[in-house]
């Protein structure tokens, strides 16, 4: 029973984080709800390799494959641990731009995410 | 590639000429080092009984301790036959040589289990690390287990019956759309390393990664590759000894000799003929004639080491 105690210590404030971002999101005027976006890496290749998604989105990243692998920014602006199969990985692209990455085992494999501002449709 | 077959090999390889790619079903290959260039003997039997030879030392590769998919749920177990196998040759080898990937996930008891395994066969072993020894959180494992008197990320040389023997790493730092890479400081490290040594001593390089492009659309390649084998150029022996691509290649290029090894856990396409380099599901009879072991000769006065690939089951 004691270790659960530790557990629900570190829960306990990221469920409250979670729904005061939740809040807070809906609360910012003018905010279009980002969609979130997936990306599966399956066969050595992100897929799909390019996506073109709003400010705010958050893209996550599945591993398919039987090896593992990472995503990482080419910019070093955020790096996942190795993906072992079927593990995630996630990150939320708040500013617009072109976000290279690749596998940093396998670096032939390489994808990209455009960003585009968010109050395009908000209008 | 496709046209070679399991065990076409010609052991009078045209030296200017790339060897076909060989895929053959093996736990090893043993090395016969002879007078300046490596050489395959073929089978470890025929070789012991060809020439006695000075140096014997093996290579193993590709281990992926920790990997449990379909391709091989137990790949600690192949790992131990393979070192069954090494236990059982009837002459002992002197050392062996690991070409990287002893884990699959850079785990602690990965390593272990790893370690346990292969100290079963109470030899010295020579490690360079392959991309999946390096991904724990701060990529400190290896080092502290292997590199301890390494240099960089774990490059260091040593000598072994008048031959001179070269680990490299080429999986760090790797970068988007590029191949295995050495660096700067590395080749800078190598070109003073060979410095002094006469051109008649032969040299053994291994590393992970193939130092030559195997297949570069699946990455199977080293950037500066081709600029670590040109400082060896003075040298009438050069062998290089990699792992990676989980299935037996052969090349020889002057005075240059290429070689992969099988992995000891799983078996990896031949270049092109798959979506992807992934693992390869055969059928469970077959899995360990694809597996195996790299068995190495050194004959003084010989031209070529002699290189025997063994399986774990012919």
């Amino acid at each position: 029973m004691q270790s659960l105690r530790p557990e629900r210590r570190t829960r306990t404030p990221s469920a409250v984080l979670l729904v005061a971002a939740f809040f807070a999101a809906t609360l910012l005027p003018g905010a279009a709800p980002a969609e979130d976006a997936a990306v599966q890496i399956d066969d050595f290749a992100f897929s799909p390799a390019s996506i073109t998604v709003k400010a705010g989105t958050t893209v996550t990243w599945r591993n398919k494959d039987d090896i593992p692998h990472t995503v990482a920014s080419s910019t070093r602006l955020f790096k996942s641990k190795a993906l072992d199969t079927d593990d995630t990985y996630t990150f939320t692209f708040n500013e617009p731009g072109t976000y290279q990455y690749f596998c940093s085992l396998h670096p032939h494999m390489t994808g990209k995410i455009v960003v585009e501002p968010a109050n395009h449709a908000a209008t | 590639m496709s046209e070679s077959k399991k065990g076409d090999v010609d052991p009078g390889l045209n030296r200017r000429k790339v060897l076909k790619c060989m895929t053959w079903a093996g736990t090893g290959v043993l090395w016969t080092i002879s007078g300046g260039v490596p050489r395959s003997l073929g089978i470890i039997d025929q070789a012991l009984a060809a020439e006695p030879s000075k140096l014997t030392f093996l290579q193993i590769s590709d281990s992926h301790v920790g990997f449990d998919k379909p391709a091989n749920p137990n790949a600690i177990g192949t790992l131990q036959e393979a070192i069954g196998k090494i236990k059982a040759l009837p002459a002992r080898p002197s050392f062996m040589i690991h070409t990287g990937d002893i884990t699959h996930l850079s785990k602690p008891a990965e390593f272990d289990n790893a370690d346990q395994a292969i100290s079963e066969a109470r030899l010295d072993v020579h490690y360079v690390p392959g991309e999946h020894d390096l991904i724990d959180e701060e990529v400190k494992l290896y080092r502290e287990r292997y590199g301890k008197n390494a240099k960089g990320a774990g490059w260091y040389s040593f000598d072994a019956s008048g031959v001179h023997f070269i680990g490299l790493v080429n999986v760090m730092d790797l970068e988007a759309g590029k191949l295995g890479k050495l660096g700067e400081e590395q080749l800078k490290w190598l070109e003073d390393d060979v410095a002094g040594r006469t051109a008649s001593t032969p040299i053994v390089v291994f590393a992970h990664i193939p130092l030559w492009t195997v297949y570069e659309q699946w990455g199977w390649g080293t950037d500066d590759g081709a600029r670590a084998v040109s400082l060896l150029k003075k040298f009438g022996s050069v062998t290089v000894l990699n792992g990676h691509i989980h299935q037996v290649m052969q090349k020889v290029e002057g005075n240059v000799a290429f070689h992969t090894a099988m992995s000891t856990a799983f078996p990896q396409p031949a270049p092109g003929t798959a979506p992807s380099p992934g693992p390869l599901k055969v059928p469970d009879d077959k899995l360990r004639s694809l597996l195996g072991i790299t068995d190495v000769n050194f004959v003084r006065g010989q031209q070529r080491l002699a290189l025997i690939d063994k399986p774990l089951q012919n």
